[in-house]
């Protein structure tokens, strides 16, 4: 297994362009998740990687080895990247077993040597009882864990995985998640795993690349997303919450800020630049009697042991977390507790804009 | 920008696998080339006046409004009855489906001027068969068939398995639960076949239907047997009288009537090609269950209306092209004690030419199949998956062998082959026949394989790359394999087509390169209707063997690799 590199790599569709400057280190062993809306590039960072698609500028390393740049580019037959398709692309006329096997074959392995280790594979995926069915004989599941160990058998230095999750059942996902958390442990491959679903990303992978147009807008840790969100649309796409525009902000220091919003002054975390808006989780809204804020309850959802609200104060909707149901129209008063306060870039543009207006 | 990265994509044995393009590209197209060149007089002098003088004969014109009439109503009889038969074959539970499609399969595999002859067998004031049933029409009445609609309506019926074949793999390849999902949103039997199953057959009828056309517009038998007498020219029955009655001096004037057609011929495959574009969707996922509806207490008549049909349109005809091959001589009525096996103990032991046409025939067509095969596979995957001009210029061309009449391709292959380098010819071999088979039936292999790998999904080979695999071996461990029973399919179509060529032999034959078209022709020329008659039933029993064995066999062969089979 090696580390994968990306250095400005970008790719244009018809003049307009589908990955835009893409900086990206993954490092040995670790397993990353790509996360964006449909059409935000993740699909096609993914099939560069794995040589399906050439970039027009930029470079791709994979454990030191020039993978493309403006002079180079690697075949994928030469990469030894695998890869596991959405729509899994077994081989109709060959059965689980030599699915699984083939890329043995194809690298000339013995057949005792082949026969191990395809054993082993079907082993690992609990596949061994079908080893000679037909991959249409097979269920959704069954047919993701073929292409899963199709994908290693041959010990690849990374792990790609294309919305593997995509076409299965939900319970059946969580067993999946869980086998691939196993999996990745016990084998220690780099794995980049395109998805759309956060609650995957943020539960499989050690760091999670939030893509939007093209671009990585944050790729960080998932807890460092969910708690320090660097712009709107993180702040929005990750995790429930509000993200509520900033009035006016004093200069973070010492990694807390005041900022007016709502009406109210407000103690944030934050450090750097000056906030443009603060990001508020449901757990830092707290309904308090006395606290500074009024808001009206417009949604009240029963999520399994607490109540999901959602309230309005100031023209804003905060999300706040209840043991007890409210009723609709219902005028709460509430307190924040430390939400994060962060500078937009395209929000401080806007916010300039407003200034010369 | 793409075709800037697609070359940077491209490798070397990619550029190998290219090179296959050439030999194709100066086989297929090679011969039309040369006659492009005769038709505007180069190499003796540049000049459109062949091109002006023979456009602007009234002939010409009345000719080719005869073929674009005769070909289009026939394609639309055959969008009808394939149609139908498609629909209820692939959608329906009525019972002998097997049975039926092999009978529909019947009349593509026989030659057309056995159709032909055949239908005037079983019509008209001269049919045994009816002076037998005691129904004849009285003598001196005019032959029915000997028309427009009697064109029209045997070009429909001939080709009618074309559209059939092409739209049940359309109609196959429709995952049931898309039906499944119409119905669930409360969509009756009409409403899912007028608003699911016909949108997404749309393309498959398309295609077969231009596939049809330009079958339809190239067919020589047919016109040539009823519309010769009925002073009712086709370009391709204008084009053979303006050869036969004139000889080589007519060779320029005819390849600018054979230019005609083909852009006729273009015309209506680019159409088919536009239509297809802005129809193509996507199926996604591995054809699960096939759709079945039930037609309930409607089957029995259903059944009986497509056997009707069948009987009709295959065994009347054939009944009546047995009965003539059994009187001892032409306007004898048949009863017991005429009926006698002279004309075909005559035809199959007394003349040692019809057993050396058998085996000339047997032989081009097995070669042809093979070679063609081989050619196919790598050359429908370069066209699919790594398009570039050339690529789609011989797509486009590649109809044009097929399309255009036979006799035509003949005069471009002897205009091609006759003096080659360091002296050799192959005029009088049956090399120049095979080789103009493979130009003309290229494309009938290459269809089935185009369509079967651009239904690949690219993943397949891409997982392949991933785990490996160079081209070369990608071509033989997926592509292959995947495309198989479209290619089998393919080489029984080529095979049986080819046995029953006429109209490319009719023009390359010499002493000894006879094939069976030829010798039936060259029968039925000479007006022994009752010997052509025997001739044209023990080929008809030859191709029903043939596809019998076929049909047979199919238990064991990968599935879809039968083009009829259930």
């Amino acid at each position: 297994m090696a580390g994968l590199t990306f250095s400005s790599v970008s790719k244009l569709y018809d003049g307009t362009p589908a990955l835009d400057g893409i900086d990206a280190e993954i490092a040995r062993g670790e397993f990353v998740a790509l996360l964006g809306p449909s059409g935000c590039g993740k699909t096609t960072l993914l099939r560069l990687t794995a040589g399906f698609e050439s970039p027009d500028r930029g470079r791709v390393t994979l454990g030191g080895r020039v993978l493309a740049d403006r002079n180079t580019l690697v075949p994928p037959e030469e990469r030894n990247i695998g890869i596991v398709f959405q729509s899994y692309a077994l081989w109709p006329h060959k059965s689980v077993a030599g699915n699984i096997a083939y890329p043995l074959e194809v690298r000339g392995l013995a057949a005792d040597e082949r026969k191990r280790r395809v054993a082993e594979a079907l082993e690992l995926t609990g596949l061994s009882t079908f080893a000679d069915r037909a991959p249409a004989q097979l269920s959704g599941g069954q047919r993701q864990r073929v292409a899963l160990a199709r994908c290693l058998v041959a010990d690849p230095q990374a792990v790609l995985l294309d919305e593997p999750l995509a076409n299965l059942d939900l319970a059946l996902r969580g067993a999946m998640q869980e086998a691939f958390a196993a999996f990745h442990r016990r084998t220690g491959a780099t794995m980049v795993y395109v998805t759309h679903d956060q609650t995957e990303a943020l539960a499989l992978a050690d760091r999670v690349a939030v893509m939007e147009k093209g671009r990585i807008r944050q790729f960080a840790a998932p807890e460092a997303l969910y708690d320090q969100p660097q712009d709107c649309f993180v702040a929005s796409f990750v995790g429930d919450g509000a993200v509520v525009k900033v009035d006016r902000a004093g200069t973070p220091a010492a990694g807390t800020v005041v900022v007016q919003a709502l009406g109210q002054e407000i103690e944030a975390r934050g450090h750097g630049m000056t906030p443009t808006h603060i990001c508020i989780r449901p757990e830092q809204v707290r309904l308090d009697a006395d606290g500074p804020i009024t808001a009206r309850v417009s949604t009240c959802t029963y999520q399994g042991g607490r109540f999901r609200l959602s309230l309005q104060a100031q023209g804003a909707t905060l999300i706040a977390h209840t043991p007890m149901r409210a009723s609709i129209g219902e005028e709460l008063r509430l307190s924040l507790h430390s939400p994060w306060a962060f500078c937009d870039p395209a929000g401080l543009a806007a916010a300039k804009g407003d200034e010369y207006a | 920008m793409i075709a800037a990265s697609a070359n940077k994509i491209s490798r070397s044995p990619d550029r190998l696998i290219s090179l296959l393009l050439l030999p194709v590209a100066l086989i297929a197209l090679g011969p039309m080339l040369r006659l492009l060149g005769e038709g505007f007089g180069i190499g003796s002098e540049l000049t459109l006046v062949h091109a002006t003088e023979v456009l602007g004969r009234p002939n010409t014109l009345t000719a080719l409004q005869h073929s674009l009439i005769t070909a289009g109503a026939g394609t639309l009889l055959s969008i009808i009855i394939a149609s139908a038969f498609a629909f209820m074959v692939a959608l329906t539970d009525i019972r002998a489906k097997a049975a039926l499609v092999f009978c529909l399969m019947i009349p593509m595999m026989i030659p057309p001027q056995i159709t032909a002859l055949a239908w005037m067998q079983a019509t008209g004031p001269s049919s045994v068969l009816l002076k037998t049933l005691g129904i004849a029409p009285p003598l001196g009445s005019p032959q029915p068939l000997h028309s427009a609609w009697g064109i029209s309506l045997l070009l429909g019926i001939q080709h009618a398995s074309i559209i059939f074949l092409i739209l049940r793999a359309g109609l196959r390849m429709i995952p049931g639960d898309l039906v499944e999902a119409a119905r669930i949103s409360g969509a009756r039997s009409w409403r899912v076949w007028a608003q699911i199953v016909l949108p997404l057959s749309l393309p498959s009828l398309a295609a077969g239907a231009a596939m049809t056309f330009v079958t339809a517009l190239g067919n020589f038998g047919i016109p040539a047997m009823l519309g010769i007498p009925a002073r009712y020219s086709t370009l391709p029955t204008l084009i053979y009288q303006r050869l036969v009655g004139m000889g080589q001096s007519v060779l320029a004037e005819v390849a600018v009537l054979a230019l005609l057609i083909g852009v006729v011929a273009i015309a209506g495959v680019l159409a088919g090609r536009l239509f297809l574009r802005r129809r193509a969707y996507g199926l996604v996922g591995l054809a699960s269950q096939p759709l079945v509806l039930s037609l309930g207490r409607k089957r029995p008549l259903v059944e009986i209306i497509l056997w009707s049909f069948i009987f009709l349109t295959l065994v009347v005809p054939l009944l009546a092209l047995v009965s003539t091959s059994l009187i001892p001589a032409y306007g004898v009525p048949l009863t017991p004690d005429t009926a006698t096996l002279k004309a075909w103990v005559e035809v199959l032991f007394n003349q040692p030419v019809t057993r050396r046409a058998y085996a000339n025939s047997l032989l081009l067509a097995t070669s042809a199949a093979v070679i063609l095969m081989a050619v196919s596979v790598p050359l429908a995957w370069l066209m699919n998956r790594r398009p570039t001009r050339l690529t789609r210029a011989i797509d486009a061309l590649v109809d044009l062998p097929y399309a255009l009449p036979g006799v035509v391709l003949a005069i471009s292959c002897i205009l091609a082959f006759m003096r080659l380098p360091f002296g050799i010819t192959l005029y009088g071999t049956l090399t120049i026949i095979l080789l103009a088979y493979l130009s003309r039936f290229l494309v009938v292999m290459l269809r089935p394989v185009q369509a079967a790998i651009g239904q690949l999904d690219p993943a397949m080979e891409e997982a392949a790359a991933s785990s490996g695999a160079r081209l070369g071996r990608r071509l033989f461990d997926i592509v292959l394999p995947l495309s198989a029973p479209a290619a089998a399919a393919g080489a029984i179509l080529v095979f049986l087509t080819a046995v029953n060529e006429l109209t490319v032999s009719a023009l390359l034959w010499t002493g000894g390169t006879e094939t069976l078209g030829v010798v039936i022709f060259n029968l039925e020329d000479s007006g022994d209707t009752v010997m052509a008659s025997a001739l044209a039933t023990s080929i008809v029993a030859v191709v029903i063997a043939l596809m019998a064995i076929v049909q047979l066999s199919a238990s064991r062969l990968p599935k879809g690799t039968v083009p009829w089979q259930g």
